[in-house]
C-alpha cells in the first residue's frame, strides 16, 4: 500500500498485436514517475488500462491499494486519477475559463450539486491555475481557437483543476514550441511540488525525462525493458539500442 | 477575405454557447417585458388567431426542449415527439379514468355517453396535466437507460424507432382507442372561452420552460451537458457523471413536452396516435428544423427559429396548393445544407460584441492563415 | 396472441410457411441493406431516404402493369434511371453534407425523405398499391404451404442481383476504387483515385439497389408513399447488427428481420407488424450496446 499505482503482470493485446507484455509497475506517492519507450512500444495502452479505458488480458492494477482494473473511466477519475491525452482533448467551443469550471472535481458529487452555480472560490481557483500556465490572457477566447501547445497547458491546467492525487500525462510536451518546453518542465515539477500531486509521465523526449523523473520505466515492443532512476537509465546499453534501433 | 471571416465566424459562434452566462441586461428587460405583453395582449388584439398564437408558444417550447438535447448537449434525438404523444395520452387518460371507465369512453363511437360536469373538467385537466408532466418524465429515464448508451446516428435513428413504434402500439390498443382515437372531454364554456383558457396556458407553459432553462443554463449543469456535446469522452476522462446528465436533460425536455401534449390534446379535441400525438414527420421534424433555422446551442435560436417558421407556414401554407410538405422537405434540406449555424448562429459570428463573445482577431487570423497553408499542401 | 402461439405449435406447416415468407421477402431486404452498408462504409452518408428509393423503385413496377407492361420489365428502366436520379441527387445534396457531422447527413436525407414522400402522394395518390405479376400460386402440403411463383422468382432474382454486386466489387476497377476508398479515403486519393466519383457512383449504384429491391417488393408485397421508412429502418436494423463490408452478414441478418417480423407479425396481429419492424431495431440497439458495455471503455 506504500505505492499510490500498483501494476502487476498487464497483459494486452488488439487481436493478434501484443501491446503490452506482463509489465509491472510501481508509481511511488508524492514522486514524479517517467514511462519512455520509442513509438509504438504500448506506453498509451498502459495508461489506456490503468484509467479503465480498456479491460485488460490479464494481470492486477490497484490504486492505492484498491483493484481498479475491472472500473470504469469515469469511476477511476473520481477516485482521483486524472489523466490527459496524447491528442489534447478540450472542450473546443466553450471558453478557457468555462473549460476550468467545468473541471471542478466530482468526486462527491451529489444530484443536487448538478443544479448549482459555481461559486466564486472556483472562479478564483480557476484564475489561478490559468495564470499559472499562462493563460490568464487568454481565458475568455474560445479554447478551440487557441494554439496547440497552449491547448496542452489548458489541458494540463483543467487537470490540476479536478485536484486529482495522481495525474497521468501522455506526452506533454509532444507539439510543444522547444522554447517553451522548459517553462513546461517547471511546472511539471512545480505541480509536484507546491501542489503535492504524484506524476506519472509519458516522454518520448529523453531529455526532458531525465531533467524531471525521479524513477524511470523504458517500455520496448510492449515489454519491460529496464527500470531505476534516471542515471542508471540513461546508461543502460538495452535503452540506448531500443532507442537508437528506434530512429 | 472569406476564409478569414468564415474562420472567425467558427471561433466565435463556438464561444458563445456561453451566452446564457451572461448577466441579465437592461436591453433584456426590455426584451422580456415586450414578450410578456405581446403574449399578455395578442390573444385581445387578434382573437382570430388565438388557437394559431397558442400553438406557436407550443413550437417555442418544441423548440427548446429539443435544443436542451441536441443542441446544448449534443444528442441529436429524432424522436422526442413521442414524450408529446406520452403526455397528450396519458392526460386524456387521467382525465377520462379519474370519472368513468376508460375502455368503455374509448369503445364508444362518440364517447358522448358520460358527461363530465365542469368541475371534473377542470380537475381532469389539472392532474392530468401533472401527471403527463410525470409520466413523460419517467419515461424519459427509462428509456434513457436504453438510448443513452447509443451515438451518433445510433441514439438518432433509435429515438426515431421510438417514437415510431409508440405510434403502432398505441394504434393497437384498444383500451386507449386504439388507432381509432380518443374524443376528448368537452369544455364546459363557450369556444372563445376554451381558445382563451388554452392559450394562457401554452403561453405560460413556454414561459415557464424558458426561464427554467435560462436558469438551467447558468448553473453547473449547463457547461457540463455543452461539455458532454464538445467531446463526451474527455467529459467521462474528467470524471463527470455523463449518464445522470444525459438523463436529467432528457427528463425535463419531457416534461415540458408531456404538458404540451396534454394541452394540444385538449385544444384539437380528438386524439389519435399516428397524426396527433406521434406525428413524426410533422411536429416531429419541425423541432429540429425550427432549432436549426433559429441556431441550436443558443438561448434565442431555438425561440426565433419556431417564431419564423411558424409564421412563414401559416401564411404561405395555402398557396402551396398542396406541394406544402414537398416545400417543408426542400426547407429543411437547404437550412441543413447551406444555414446550418442557423439566424442566432451567423448573428453572433456578425456582431459578436453583442453577444458578450471575445475573438481575439490577430489569433484567428494566425488560425486561418494556417489552415489555408494547411489545406495548400 | 397465446391462440396464435398455440396454432404455431398445432400446426407446424404454419411455421414452415412463415419461414419461408420471411426469406423470401428478407432476400430483398437483404439489397437495401446491402446498399446502405455500401454508402455508410463507404461515404459515411447515414442514408435514412433508403426505403423512399425502394418505394420510388416500387412505383416503376407498379405503373408498368397498369399501362399493360409486366411489372418485372420496369425493374431495367427502374435500375438506370434510379441510377440517374442517385447521381444527381448526390451532386446536388449529398456532396454538399459528405465531409459535416453525422447529423447532418442525417437530417438532409430525412428532409430528402419527406420530399419523395409527399411527391410520391401528389403523383401517385396515398392508396396502398400492387403491381400485378400474373404469376400462379402452388400449394405444398394439401396446401398448408403455398408459395407464390412470383416470390421464387424474386428470390432467384435477388440471388443474381447479389452475384452480379459481389462480382462487379471484386472485379471492376469502379469496384476496387470504392473499396479502396472504404478503407481509406486520403490514401486512396493519394493513389489518384477520384474520391467524389467514387462517391457519387456509390451512392448511384445504392439508389439503383434499392429500385431493383423496390420492383420485387411491389410484386410480393404492397407499397404505398409512406411506407418507406420502415424499409429504412430495416436497413438500418441490418447494418447495425452485420456491420458494412460483410455480405453473408447482411444476408443473415436481413433473413432474421424477414422471418423474425413474418412470425411478429403472425403471433401479435398484422397491425403490430411495424410495430415489430421497431422492436427489432431496438433489441438490436441495446444487444449492440451490451456488447460494448461488457468492454470497460463506455464509448463507441
Ligand atoms: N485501439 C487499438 N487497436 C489496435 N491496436 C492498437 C490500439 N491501440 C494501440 N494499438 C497498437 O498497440 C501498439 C502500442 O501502441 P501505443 O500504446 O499507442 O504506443 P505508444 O504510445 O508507446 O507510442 C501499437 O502497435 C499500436 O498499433
Ligand atoms: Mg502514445
Amino acid at each position: 500500500m506504500s505505492n499510490l499505482i500498483e501494476v502487476r503482470g498487464v497483459t494486452k493485446t488488439f487481436g493478434g498485436v501484443v501491446a503490452n507484455r506482463d509489465i509491472s509497475i510501481d508509481v511511488a506517492p508524492g514522486q514524479i514517475t517517467g514511462l519512455i519507450g520509442p513509438n509504438g512500444s504500448g506506453k498509451t495502452t498502459l495508461f489506456n488500462s490503468i484509467v479503465g479505458y480498456h479491460p485488460i488480458d490479464e494481470g492486477s492494477i490497484k490504486f492505492k491499494g484498491k483493484e481498479i482494473s475491472k472500473l470504469r473511466v469515469q469511476q477511476i477519475a473520481r477516485l482521483g486519477m486524472v489523466r490527459t491525452f496524447q491528442q489534447t482533448r478540450i472542450y473546443g467551443k466553450l471558453s478557457g475559463i468555462n473549460n476550468m469550471l467545468i473541471s471542478v472535481p466530482h468526486r462527491n458529487a451529489s444530484f443536487g450539486d448538478m443544479f448549482r452555480p459555481y461559486g466564486h472560490e472556483h472562479r478564483e481557483r480557476a484564475e489561478h491555475l490559468l495564470e499559472f500556465v499562462g493563460l490568464y490572457q487568454k481565458r475568455k477566447l474560445p479554447s478551440g481557437d487557441l494554439s496547440f501547445g497552449q491547448q496542452k497547458l489548458l489541458e494540463f491546467a483543467m487537470a490540476l483543476m479536478n485536484e486529482p492525487e495522481i495525474l497521468l500525462l501522455d506526452e506533454p510536451t509532444a507539439g510543444i514550441n522547444p522554447t517553451l518546453i522548459n517553462g513546461l518542465i517547471d511546472r511539471l515539477k512545480r505541480a509536484n511540488s507546491e501542489f503535492g500531486i504524484t506524476l506519472f509521465v509519458i516522454e518520448h523526449n529523453m531529455r526532458v525525462i531525465m531533467n524531471l523523473a525521479h524513477e524511470i520505466y523504458c517500455l520496448a515492443h510492449g515489454e519491460l525493458l529496464a527500470s531505476g532512476p534516471p542515471e542508471k537509465i540513461q546508461n543502460d546499453q538495452r535503452v540506448i539500442d531500443a532507442y537508437l534501433g528506434a530512429h | 477575405m472569406t476564409t478569414d471571416t468564415t474562420t472567425a465566424s467558427l471561433a466565435v459562434r463556438e464561444a458563445a454557447s456561453g451566452t446564457a452566462r451572461r448577466r441579465i441586461t437592461r436591453n433584456d428587460v426590455m426584451m422580456y417585458a415586450a414578450i410578456l405583453v405581446f403574449g399578455i395582449v395578442a390573444p385581445i388584439i387578434f382573437p382570430n388567431y388565438t388557437y394559431q398564437i397558442a400553438v406557436l408558444w407550443l413550437m417555442v417550447l418544441f423548440a427548446q426542449t429539443w435544443d436542451l438535447v441536441g443542441g446544448q448537449m449534443g444528442y441529436n434525438s429524432l424522436g422526442n415527439i413521442f414524450f408529446f404523444g406520452a403526455g397528450m395520452y396519458i392526460c386524456t387518460v387521467t382525465q377520462i379514468g379519474l370519472f368513468t371507465d376508460v375502455g368503455a369512453y374509448t369503445s364508444s363511437s362518440d364517447g358522448g355517453q358520460f358527461e363530465f360536469s365542469t368541475e371534473q373538467y377542470y380537475i381532469g385537466v389539472a392532474v392530468g396535466l401533472v401527471l403527463a408532466a410525470i409520466g413523460a418524465s419517467v419515461l424519459a429515464v427509462m428509456l434513457g437507460w436504453i438510448v443513452f448508451g447509443l451515438r451518433g446516428p445510433y441514439f438518432a435513428i433509435g429515438t426515431l424507432g421510438i417514437a415510431l413504434g409508440a405510434g403502432e402500439l398505441v394504434g393497437a390498443w384498444e383500451w386507449v382507442g386504439g388507432g381509432g382515437g380518443i374524443p376528448i372531454p368537452v369544455y364546459p364554456g363557450s369556444g372563445d372561452g376554451k381558445a382563451f383558457f388554452y392559450y394562457a396556458l401554452c403561453f405560460g407553459t413556454a414561459v415557464a420552460t424558458f426561464a427554467f432553462l435560462k436558469w438551467l443554463y447558468s448553473t453547473r449543469f449547463g457547461l457540463a451537458i455543452n461539455a458532454i456535446r464538445d467531446d463526451e469522452e474527455k467529459a467521462e476522462a474528467m470524471g463527470i457523471h455523463t449518464l445522470r446528465h444525459k438523463t436529467v436533460a432528457w427528463a425535463i425536455s419531457a416534461f415540458f413536452l408531456g404538458i404540451a401534449g396534454g394541452l394540444f390534446g385538449n385544444m384539437t379535441g380528438f386524439i389519435e396516435p399516428l397524426e396527433v400525438a406521434f406525428p413524426v414527420i410533422t411536429f416531429g421534424i419541425f423541432m429540429v428544423a425550427m432549432a436549426l433555422l433559429g441556431g441550436k446551442g443558443t438561448m434565442w435560436g431555438p425561440v426565433l427559429g419556431a417564431v419564423l417558421f411558424h409564421i412563414i407556414k401559416e401564411t404561405t401554407w395555402t398557396y402551396f396548393l398542396g406541394w406544402q410538405w414537398v416545400a417543408l422537405g426542400v426547407i429543411i434540406i437547404l437550412n441543413i445544407m447551406f444555414f446550418q449555424q442557423g439566424i442566432v448562429g451567423w448573428m453572433q459570428e456578425k456582431w459578436p460584441d453583442l453577444f458578450g463573445i471575445e475573438v481575439d482577431r490577430s489569433l484567428v487570423a494566425d488560425t486561418a492563415d494556417d489552415r489555408a497553408r494547411g489545406r495548400g499542401v | 396472441m397465446l391462440d396464435n402461439l398455440n396454432l404455431l405449435a398445432l400446426a407446424p406447416l404454419l411455421n414452415i410457411q412463415l419461414l419461408l415468407d420471411g426469406i423470401f421477402i428478407g432476400a430483398i431486404f437483404a439489397l437495401a441493406g446491402y446498399g446502405l452498408a455500401l454508402v455508410w462504409g463507404v461515404m459515411n452518408v447515414k442514408n435514412l431516404c433508403q426505403g423512399e428509393y425502394v418505394i420510388m423503385g416500387g412505383y416503376f413496377a407498379w405503373y408498368a402493369g397498369t399501362i399493360g407492361i409486366h411489372p418485372i420489365l420496369a425493374m431495367p428502366v427502374a435500375v438506370v434511371v434510379m441510377f440517374g436520379f442517385g447521381w444527381v441527387i448526390y451532386r446536388v445534396i449529398i456532396s454538399r453534407v459528405v465531409d459535416k457531422d453525422m447529423f447532418t447527413s442525417l437530417l438532409a436525407t430525412f428532409g430528402l425523405a419527406i420530399v419523395i414522400q409527399q411527391g410520391l402522394n401528389l403523383a401517385f395518390g396515398p392508396e396502398v398499391q400492387i403491381a400485378q405479376s400474373g404469376l400462379e400460386t402452388r400449394s405444398f402440403f394439401d396446401g398448408a404451404v403455398t408459395v407464390s411463383e412470383i416470390r421464387f422468382v424474386s428470390f432467384v432474382i435477388c440471388c443474381v442481383l447479389a452475384s452480379l454486386i459481389v462480382l462487379f466489387m471484386k472485379n471492376s476497377r469502379m469496384g476496387q476504387a470504392i473499396r479502396a476508398t472504404a478503407q481509406d479515403a486520403r490514401a486512396a486519393r493519394v493513389m489518384g483515385i477520384d474520391t467524389d466519383r467514387v462517391y457519387a457512383f456509390t451512392y448511384a449504384l445504392n439508389c439503383a439497389i434499392c429500385a431493383a429491391a423496390g420492383v420485387l417488393i411491389s410484386m410480393i408485397w404492397v407499397i404505398q408513399p409512406f411506407y418507406g421508412l420502415t424499409h429504412s429502418i430495416r436497413s438500418f436494423v441490418i447494418v447495425t447488427a452485420a456491420g458494412f463490408g460483410n455480405l453473408p452478414g447482411v444476408i443473415l441478418a436481413a433473413f432474421g428481420i424477414g422471418v423474425a417480423e413474418q412470425f411478429g407479425g403472425f403471433i401479435l396481429g398484422a397491425e403490430l407488424q411495424q410495430a415489430t419492424v421497431v422492436g427489432i431495431l431496438l433489441l438490436v440497439l441495446i444487444w449492440r450496446q451490451a456488447l460494448m458495455s461488457r468492454r470497460r471503455q463506455a464509448l463507441a
